[in-house]
Parts: C-alpha cells; sequence; structure tokens
C-alpha cells in the first residue's frame, strides 16, 4: 500500500520512450478549430465559454496587458482540461509534477516582473514600498516586499501541484478505505462511499478553480506591470 | 492488381504485399492520424445534432489506453490470497 500510493505520479514511460509528451498533447484533440460562422454544438459550446472567460479576465487590462490574451486564455484552457482529464480513472495528471508547473509559473511571472522594469522602472521600483510607512521601518519594508516579489512564482507553482496532488491522493486513499471496509461493516463503507462522492464533486470544482486561480495571478501580476 | 484496393477488398492471401505496399514514411503516417482523426470527427462531432456519445467515446478510450499502460502495477492489487 506505500508503495502503490505514489506509483500514479510517476512519468509514464513506455519501453524507454516519454509517453508523457502524448499524455501532455492529448487535450489539444478536444478543442478543434473551425473557421466558420456557425459550428456544431461541440465547437460552438466552446467558443461561448471562451468567449466569457476571456471578457471576465481581460477587462481589467490596458490594450498592453490585452495583449496576453492569447497566452492566458491558452494556459487557462490547458490547466483546466488536464485537472479534468486527471479525474478520470487510470489517467496521469502532468500538472502534479512540481517540474511542469515551475515550467509554466516562473516564464509568465518572470514576463510580467520584467516588462514591468523595462517599460515603467519608476512604478515597479516604487512597489517595493507601500504608501505611508514610517520611516524607521523602510529597510525592513523593502527586504519583505522584495522576498514576497519573488515567492510568487513558487507560490504559483506548488500551489497548483499541491492541490491537485492532494485530491488525487485523498481520492485513492479513501476510495482504498471504502474497498477494505466492505467486507468489515457495510454501513461505514456506505458513509466512506457518500465521503468519496462529495470528495469527487471537490475535485471537479479543485480542477477548474485552480486552473483559474492560476491564470487570475498570473493576470494581476502582469496588471500590476503594465 | 493488388495495390490500390481497400483493406476489405483485399484478399487473405494477398494480406503481406498489400502491407508491405502501405507509406510508411512520416508523411503517410502522418496522413494515415489525419484522415482517421477527421473520419472519426466527422463522423460524430461534426454533425448538426450531436451529441455527448461524440466525446465520451473518445475519453473511453483514453481511460482504456491508461488503464493497458498501468496494468503492470495493477495486476499486483487483484483480490486474491497469494500474490
Amino acid at each position: 500500500m506505500n508503495e502503490n500510493l505514489f506509483t500514479s505520479f510517476t512519468t509514464p514511460v513506455i519501453l524507454g520512450l516519454p509517453l508523457v509528451t502524448l499524455i501532455v498533447l492529448f487535450p489539444s484533440l478536444l478543442f478543434p478549430t473551425s473557421n466558420r460562422l456557425v459550428n456544431n454544438r461541440f465547437v460552438t459550446l466552446q467558443q461561448w465559454m471562451l468567449q466569457l472567460v476571456s471578457k471576465q479576465m481581460m477587462s481589467i487590462h490596458n490594450s498592453k496587458g490585452q495583449t496576453w490574451t492569447l497566452m492566458l486564455m491558452s494556459l487557462i484552457l490547458f490547466i483546466g482540461s488536464t485537472n479534468l482529464l486527471g479525474l478520470l480513472p487510470h489517467s496521469f495528471t502532468p500538472t502534479t509534477q512540481l517540474s511542469m508547473n515551475l515550467g509554466m509559473a516562473i516564464p509568465l511571472w518572470a514576463g510580467a516582473v520584467i516588462t514591468g522594469f523595462r517599460n515603467k522602472t519608476k512604478a515597479s521600483l516604487a512597489h517595493f514600498l507601500p504608501q505611508g510607512t514610517p520611516t524607521p521601518l523602510i529597510p525592513m519594508l523593502v527586504i519583505i516586499e522584495t522576498i514576497s516579489l519573488f515567492i510568487q512564482p513558487m507560490a504559483l507553482a506548488v500551489r497548483l501541484t499541491a492541490n491537485i496532488t492532494a485530491g488525487h491522493l485523498l481520492i485513492h486513499l479513501i476510495g482504498g478505505a471504502t474497498l477494505a471496509l466492505m467486507s468489515i461493516s457495510t454501513t461505514t463503507a456506505l458513509i466512506t462511499f457518500t465521503i468519496l462522492i462529495l470528495l469527487t464533486i471537490l475535485e471537479f470544482a479543485v480542477a477548474m478553480i485552480q486552473a483559474y486561480v492560476f491564470t487570475l495571478l498570473v493576470s494581476l501580476y502582469l496588471h500590476d506591470n503594465t | 492488381a493488388a495495390s490500390e484496393k481497400k483493406l476489405l477488398e483485399v484478399k487473405l492471401g494477398e494480406l503481406p504485399s498489400w502491407i508491405l505496399m502501405r507509406d510508411f514514411t512520416p508523411s503517410g503516417i502522418a496522413g494515415a492520424f489525419q484522415r482517421g482523426y477527421y473520419r472519426y470527427y466527422n463522423k460524430y462531432v461534426n454533425v448538426k445534432k450531436g451529441s455527448i456519445a461524440g466525446l465520451s467515446m473518445v475519453l473511453a478510450a483514453y481511460v482504456f489506453l491508461n488503464y493497458c499502460r498501468s496494468y503492470k502495477e495493477l495486476k499486483h492489487e487483484r483480490l486474491r490470497k497469494y500474490h
């Protein structure tokens, strides 16, 4: 039980070839593109959803920030679809790997911060000191603000990894507990099964919320810096 | 005579030569995947009243392939007295 609790998080390799590439590319199959005005139901639903999300998320930015729309929309679609696909039985979720989340978080955060430093240097440096601090506190506060700035990409990556991994682990554990309890006492097994159902509903919500939060935070860092 | 027939029209004895005559270049394999994708897409998704079945069949195949991939670890979790 101890060993195979974490084996579902190892990167899939078949005959030494990285199968994980195919699994990461798979969600792109589920978003077909179409150049027509009136499409089939599947594509229409996706386009409606995408328009809703992009309007809600990009309305706070000025025209310079809105050049990032494509990037942020692809980001939320990717994280949302990979998280939701990971809820299917036996599937592998790429977002449980810290390496991949760091690879998403660090470039995006760095891009937003460096854009801010290049285009609005004074305003970006001014972020390190909140308004109205008493003079003796200034050095300490600058240090604290610097630390909090550099923690942002780490927090983005670790938040996503930890949430998704913890959810998957909980489902494994409670499912295993339900199975083991069935032969011992059926009522307890039924209670555990109800917990499992509630947990699965939570995981669906978490899958989408995490995608939203990641993208929202990147967009916030962008807003600060454009 | 056996070069351009479709698979269902090839006689059993001609099968090896038919397979060898297929296009195994990278662009040929890519073309095969593209044709297979559009065949599925146009039959089940790109229709006027597409239903959930078009998407669910893809997801079911995905689950099945993942099961096959992790069978080696999963066979230790069967309910047996001796493993």
